[in-house]
């Protein structure tokens, strides 16, 4: 463990991915993600790997694709109008499976919108986002610390599965600075060139490779589709990953994400103090979603005499919603604050809309 | 000028005997918000405020204004240190308010807490608007330019922040000091260091003349 | 007895999906045996476009990727830059590197890129059937333009070429034809060229190869070759641009 140091969330991502064996990146500028293209300038090439500012997002997550088929830890950041470009190449990642790690800091939408935090590109994120029936696995940090922490795990998960990684953070998460523990990943040791026998090298003994996903003989797409769908469901089974706080005894769980959760988790707090039976699940997974955990604390009812309400809280208007009540399946009843475009749910809020639904 | 400053703390005399109570708290969550133009070093002060607050383990969010924001207007960040995690980094009612122009006093004198501290730059702010009863003015450009560097205001006003609310000593602000700073700029550090001391000295004397200690 | 003749071994031998008369086939051929010539065929990565040669990794025998239609520059780029021990090029038709992906082309020129571009101009576009491309000659009928293009509302033919030139970091842009056995001769010393640049650590260099497509200029092949030599090569002046 190193000293520690005060970072942006912004910068932390960056950092995160060198730690982790990055070792190219490829972005264009946009508010409130610019920290994390110049942390990446200045300190990619003392990693010894390629930076390079691309003429648009679309340049910048092709360069990525390009990079991966190597078989290259490769990444790109954005923020919200520039992930809708990066659409395109996400699908093709996803189409040709390979690993790589998008950054999303959302900002205010539709359209330009303004550059304030928001949680608006939770369904872009969580359904795929371009063309074609895919799926991204899509972590959402809500510490500066976390945001770090993710990094390696995001490159681990996208060669274990040879996906695309969406990291969803937002502006806040994005500018904000808290001091966090810089880890060494192991894995930088073995980087730059992890040997991936899938990738373009040069076909020096051994067959020719190809990195497509144009399949035009029949049913020969069928068959990937299902592969892909094969993969999405044990991506499903084995990580779901969340953070949950006082499950045992809660009468409303608050579900939130990101940063929104940590001001849950305020709010949680101030509650609890109070003698409240509050409680909180925080998704750090929100594709796949932990429907499990929800699934299992429902099933558990028995042994209750009422069933928990859930409040889900969003920087956003009722998109993660969808999954609370897909997970929930009826049998209990779900609330909803959100607000978006700028506006963030206070703890003031949160505690006040706990009160009028009863908790 | 002296008269003036004492004028502010007889008003707030009361600071002192709450920061007693505020500094020996083992829940202490102190929020601040600095603001100013761009250019008088508001985003510094922050991060050598959330620096030194690291170096005694604290927990510490920094949220800057960014973007379009600090085009041409105002500049400010939010700091909050807390023995406990920190919800949200936004802050809706601060402890404290350090402004340093006029605009961002426009901006920002209805985010103080009932009783919060507020210290403003007289140099810029001319106004008799008193907004808490803990609103400390000093002319912190004025004296950055008798010391020979303009740039060290925000220093200067840290210093008088840091006798105000007890909650970092000196000699940690002074390392985070000179530890952020880049080989190449190595000779600011004395200048930054006096600036330091010199804030700090204005609320001291004043206090002390007040108290006659 | 010398051997003077063979089958690239760069290139797979099963008949290709290519029209009769295209002038994919031929600058495959092309490619490949200047690959084998050059004994790079082990360090060769390519870029295969969106267009009629979509599925040329299907024909060449060595590691190939796809890309997004226009995006193979940007593509070309990141293999380049993360293994510049390995022979990159890029094949794109005139809607792939000078319409939808004119931005990508100009950037990856513009930086420089080690990389080597080979453009195929038949001005159309053949895979979805025969609409204008920004190469297509003024008068010219395609579906899109049933009456001729017309410099009023379609604009000129687009002579991405020439613009690439003016640009300091390309260091070498030549225009062939493949409408007889000379041009043809031509293109392959152009082509060559191109990939002893990238070898040599020149930098970006593009070849643009005027190209016939008899189905959707609704020709026979003969007269196709005769239209390039005739009315294309006009427009399209063969040569050394830089």
């Amino acid at each position: 463990m190193s000293k520690k140091i005060l970072l942006s969330g912004n910068e932390a991502i960056a950092q995160g991915a060198l730690d982790a064996g990055c070792y190219f990146y490829a972005g264009y500028p946009i508010t409130p993600q610019n920290e994390l293209i110049s942390y990446m300038a200045a300190n990619m090439p003392k990693a010894g790997g390629v930076f390079i500012q691309a003429e648009s997002e679309l340049a910048a997550i092709n360069m990525v694709f390009g990079a991966s088929a190597t078989g290259t830890r490769a990444m790109t950041s954005s923020s919200s109008p520039g992930m809708s470009l990066k659409q395109e190449g996400i699908s093709y990642i996803a189409g040709t499976q390979l690993p790589a790690v998008i950054v999303n800091i959302m900002r205010g939408g539709p359209g330009l919108g303004n550059i304030t935090p928001a949680q608006s590109d939770y369904f872009q994120a969580t359904r795929g986002g371009g063309h074609g029936d895919y799926h991204c696995i899509v972590l959402a940090p809500s510490t500066v610390q976390e945001a770090h922490d993710l990094m390696p795990l995001s490159f681990d998960l996208a060669d274990k599965y040879r996906n695309p990684i969406i990291v969803l953070g937002d502006g806040m998460l994005g500018q904000m600075m808290e001091p966090i523990f810089v880890m060494r990943h192991a894995s930088r040791v073995a980087r730059k060139r992890i040997t991936k026998k899938w990738a373009l090298t040069g076909c020096k003994e051994r067959n020719p490779n190809v990195i497509k996903s144009l399949y035009l003989k029949e049913g020969a797409l069928e068959k990937l589709n299902l592969l892909l769908q094969k993969k999405y469901k044990i991506i499903k089974e084995k990580e779901q990953r969340y953070e949950s706080l006082h499950l045992d005894t809660a009468e409303v769980i608050i579900v939130a994400y990101g940063i929104m959760a940590r001001i849950a988790k305020a709010a949680v707090n101030k509650l609890r103090a109070k003698g409240k039976k509050v409680g909180l699940i925080r998704p750090i997974t929100l594709w796949p979603f932990p429907e499990t955990l929800i699934t299992q604390i429902l099933s558990g009812l028995h042994k209750k005499k009422h069933s928990p309400l859930f409040l889900v809280v969003e920087m956003s208007y009722g998109q993660m919603l969808e999954d609370v009540k897909l997970a929930v399946n009826g049998k209990a009843k779900v609330e909803f604050l959100g607000r978006a475009g700028g506006g963030i749910p206070t703890e003031e809020e949160i505690i006040s809309k706990i009160k009028r639904i009863g908790g | 000028m002296l008269i003036e400053k004492i004028f502010w703390i007889v008003r707030s005399s009361r600071t002192f005997d709450s920061l007693k109570a505020f500094c020996n708290s083992p829940n202490m969550e102190e929020k601040i918000i600095i603001a100013g133009a761009g250019g008088q070093g508001i985003m510094l002060l922050g991060k050598v405020l959330a620096e030194a607050a690291m170096r005694k383990n604290k927990f510490i969010t920094w949220l800057p204004a960014y973007g379009a924001e600090v085009r041409g207007g105002t500049a400010y960040c939010m700091i909050i240190i807390s023995d406990k995690e920190i919800g949200s980094p936004y802050i809706h009612k601060a402890d404290t308010l350090i402004i340093m122009n006029n605009l961002s006093l426009e901006k920002f004198k209805n985010r103080i807490k009932k009783n919060g501290l507020m210290l403003i730059n007289a140099s810029f702010i001319k106004n008799d608007l008193l907004i808490s009863p803990k609103m400390l003015k000093y002319s912190f450009t004025d004296i950055a330019k008798n010391m020979g560097n303009i740039k060290v205001a925000n220093m200067i006003a840290l210093g008088s922040y840091l006798a105000n609310r007890k909650i970092l000593d000196t000699q940690t602000v002074i390392k985070a000091i000179e530890e952020m700073t880049p080989p190449e700029k190595k000779y600011l550090i004395e200048i930054n260091k006096e600036a330091l001391l010199a804030g700090k000295k204005l609320t001291l004397s004043a206090h002390e003349a007040l108290t006659g200690a | 007895m010398k051997k003077v003749f063979s089958h690239p071994r760069s290139l797979r031998n099963i008949p290709t999906h290519y029209c009769p008369g295209c002038g994919h086939g031929i600058t495959h051929r092309l490619i490949t045996e200047i690959i084998d010539e050059l004994n790079i065929r082990e360090r060769v990565i390519a870029i295969a476009p969106v267009g009629c040669a979509v599925i040329a990794y299907d024909y060449w025998d060595f590691d190939c990727s796809e890309a997004a239609h226009g995006r193979a520059l940007a593509v070309a780029t990141a293999i380049k830059r993360v293994r510049p021990e390995n022979i990159v090029f890029t094949y794109q038709g005139d809607g792939d590197l000078a319409a939808i992906g004119t931005n990508e082309t100009i950037h990856a020129a513009n930086r420089g890129e080690n990389l080597t571009v080979i453009f195929i101009n038949n001005a159309i576009y053949g895979m979805t059937g025969g609409q204008m491309a920004p190469t297509t000659l003024l008068g010219q009928r395609t579906s899109t333009t049933p009456n001729g293009r017309e410099a009023k509302f379609q604009g000129y033919p687009l002579k991405i070429s020439e613009m690439l030139a003016v640009l300091p970091a390309v260091k070498y842009v030549e225009r062939v034809s493949l409408h007889n056995p000379q041009e043809v001769l031509k293109a392959k010393k152009a082509i060559k060229q191109a990939f002893q640049n990238q070898i040599d650590n020149i930098g970006f260099s593009l070849v643009e190869i005027l190209s016939p497509c008899p189905t959707y200029w609704e020709m026979n092949p003969k007269q196709a070759m005769d239209w390039i030599r005739d009315a294309m090569a006009k427009e399209f002046p063969l040569g050394k641009i830089k």
